[in-house]
């Protein structure tokens, strides 16, 4: 799948929201490496989802510059990067489109206005469908889905798109565990494919069991970058989370990040504050 | 990424949906109903006629009021509720998917309240009475008139086309104009009051083979060109960004689509009056059976809109005997009880 270094390299990026009194991104430097999971970190609030709009070019950096691949960001046609890059996004609205019409939307980039559907389009939508495990409910409309279908249905509708690179913001909130493990397991077979992914999530733990390069972002800034044991340390975690925490090593050595009990510089709130929030609520 | 208060469009009447009905078939079943609503319409009336009487009368035999009623009155008004039918169902169904919104009809962005201040100015200043033709451009021009005035204060907004700042400019736009209307009619005499609201009900009467023609001329382009844009609507339909990832050129399809889906429905205004419901509720009647997807849905909604708006129109003039009913009555009463069994229809299996 990879005809070329499928990733970005991002050159002291800023961007600011309109009327935001401070950069939402303050001067980001990153070179992502292709073949590799790499899992952007930050509390809410850090910039992460920002940073990747930036990268998918539907947010326009204030100052500093953005290639991806062989060219600069700006140089690509919508349709060009839908051939290389698929994105699940956190939440969509969900018309009534029946699960195959959905992963069939991700053959858009590559059929022209009037042209129908062909069979390599037909072969990657049903192989995009059984990796994904929605084959089985194919022609059910979305609406009838749970959450954790839904999400596989978006995660579907990327692969149609066969890209050379996958980026996902939040992929397993609201995912319990065998589809948060199944989703993170789907994305390493993915990467032992060949296909780069960059995913935005708040799932530390599983970020460093699976992850091969973590971007900690705190305040559009990076703070930290490299390898999870380099990252995920209890003292980086905590000042950038702003709650204590320990570190321990897992049995594939792997860090695990486990939060422990009220920062102690935080004494609970006095009776009469309390009452008066009570008022204010 | 994207915040999505998303409005979920009407429940699915079934789980699954079954393909049963390829395009094609569709299509057809609704123009063999739209053929059958059309004969009807231009059967039935004062003077019913019966398929062959009908026959002649449109290739010139028989008696000459005959033909003339038949040829010059309706005819053209079958044909004109038909087209304003298909362009208003097509301009909803656009609307709703381009703001992603269940209420959205073609109405929204103020195109009727200008339409209707242009026209109540007409009709309270007299010219209306002088020429004919002082209504239908009047209304017209207040129709664009509005809808650039709300897109001038979206693009002040904001630089990109969001579709909150446009759904609230469209009710801001559309409460002040509606004001100055009611502000029009408290000077305006009482004959002026009467069919200012009578055109604002809707009414078909005022058809010709002029007012088809030039409703023809505007609506074959403006229904070929959102055909066209169906695969980019659906895209659209799930969100913008979304729609920006998968290769959609997301701000040209959205000012193309606004500006056919307002013409559709300035035009039909323009010729007609505003008549309500059908843009709202034959696109989501379509939904229900066949799903969302535009490449079946807005050619469906085209044929499903024009069938149900001629057959409203004969009943507006057959139901009441002599008197007219305005056709928004009828859409509604009619519409109404259809929509809501159609909604609580039991899932088949």
């Amino acid at each position: 799948m990879n005809s070329f270094n499928a990733g970005w390299s991002l050159r002291d990026i800023r961007f600011r929201h309109p009327r935001a009194p401070q950069d939402a991104i303050d001067g980001v430097t990153l070179e992502t490496r292709a073949g590799h999971i790499t899992a952007l970190l930050g509390p809410n609030g850090a910039g992460k989802s920002t940073l990747l709009q930036i990268m998918l070019g539907v947010l326009s950096p204030s100052s500093g510059s953005a290639r991806f691949g062989d060219r600069p960001l700006a140089a690509w046609t919508r349709t060009e990067l839908a051939r290389e890059i698929g994105v699940v996004p956190q939440g969509e609205a969900e018309p009534m489109f029946t699960v195959r019409e959905m992963v069939a939307m991700g053959r858009y980039p590559y059929l022209g206005r009037w042209q129908r559907e062909r069979d390599v389009d037909a072969a990657a939508i049903l192989d995009a469908m059984r990796r994904c495990a929605v084959d089985t409910f194919a022609d059910r409309w979305l609406g009838t889905l749970s959450g954790g279908e839904r999400q596989r249905v978006r995660l579907a509708r990327a692969l149609a798109q066969e890209p050379s690179v996958l980026v996902l913001d939040e992929p397993t909130t609201s995912l319990d565990v065998r589809h948060e493990m199944n989703t993170f397991e789907l994305l390493r077979t993915l990467r032992d494919d060949g296909v780069t992914v960059i995913l935005a999530t708040h799932n530390l733990n599983l970020a460093a069991r699976y992850a091969n390069d973590l971007v900690l972002l705190h305040k559009g800034q990076i703070v930290a970058l490299g390898a999870p044991v380099t990252v995920l340390t209890a003292e980086q975690i905590s000042r950038v989370y702003e709650w204590p925490v320990s570190v321990e090593l897992n049995n594939d050595g792997a860090p695990q990040v486990v939060p422990l009990g009220a920062p102690p510089e935080t004494p609970p709130a006095p009776l009469r504050a309390r009452r008066s929030m009570e008022i204010a609520t | 990424m994207e915040s999505t208060s998303a409005t979920p469009i009407t429940l699915p009447a079934r789980a699954t949906a079954h393909y049963a009905w390829p395009i094609a078939f569709r299509l057809l079943a609704l123009a063999i109903i739209l053929l059958i609503a059309l004969v009807t319409a231009i059967r039935l009336g004062a003077v019913p006629l019966s398929t062959a009487a009908l026959l002649d009368a449109i290739a010139g035999r028989g008696d000459a009021s005959t033909v003339a009623i038949v040829r010059q009155l309706r005819m053209p008004r079958a044909f004109q509720a038909a087209l304003v039918g298909a362009a208003l169902a097509v301009s909803g169904a656009t609307f709703q998917a381009l703001l992603r919104n269940a209420l959205a009809e073609p109405y929204i962005l103020g195109v009727s309240s200008g339409a209707a201040a242009g026209a109540v100015a007409t009709v309270v200043s007299g010219w209306s009475v002088r020429t004919v033709w002082a209504l239908p451009v009047a209304a017209f021009a207040g129709a664009i008139g509005s809808m650039l005035l709300v897109f001038r204060i979206a693009f002040s907004v904001g630089r990109a086309l969001d579709s909150r700042v446009l759904l609230l400019a469209g009710v801001v736009v559309s409460s002040f104009l509606v004001a100055l209307i009611w502000l029009l009619l408290t000077f305006a005499d009482t004959e002026s009051v009467r069919s200012a609201i009578f055109w604002m009900m809707g009414s078909h009467a005022g058809a010709s083979w002029r007012s088809v023609s030039i409703l023809a001329i505007c609506l074959v382009p403006s229904l070929a060109v959102l055909f066209a844009l169906a695969r980019p609507l659906n895209l659209l339909a799930i969100g913008e960004s979304t729609a920006a990832y998968l290769g959609a050129n997301v701000e040209r399809t959205k000012l193309i689509a606004f500006g056919m889906a307002t013409l559709l429905a300035a035009v039909s205004v323009a010729v007609s009056g505003t008549i309500g419901f059908v843009g709202l509720v034959v696109p989501h009647a379509m939904r229900l059976v066949w799903g969302s997807d535009n490449r079946g849905l807005l050619p469906c909604a085209a044929l499903a809109g024009g069938a149900f708006l001629v057959a409203a129109d004969t009943l507006s003039r057959t139901l009441a005997g002599a008197n007219e009913l305005p056709i928004g009555v009828v859409t509604a009463l009619v519409g109404v009880p259809c929509f809501v069994w159609l909604l609580r229809r039991p899932a088949a299996k």
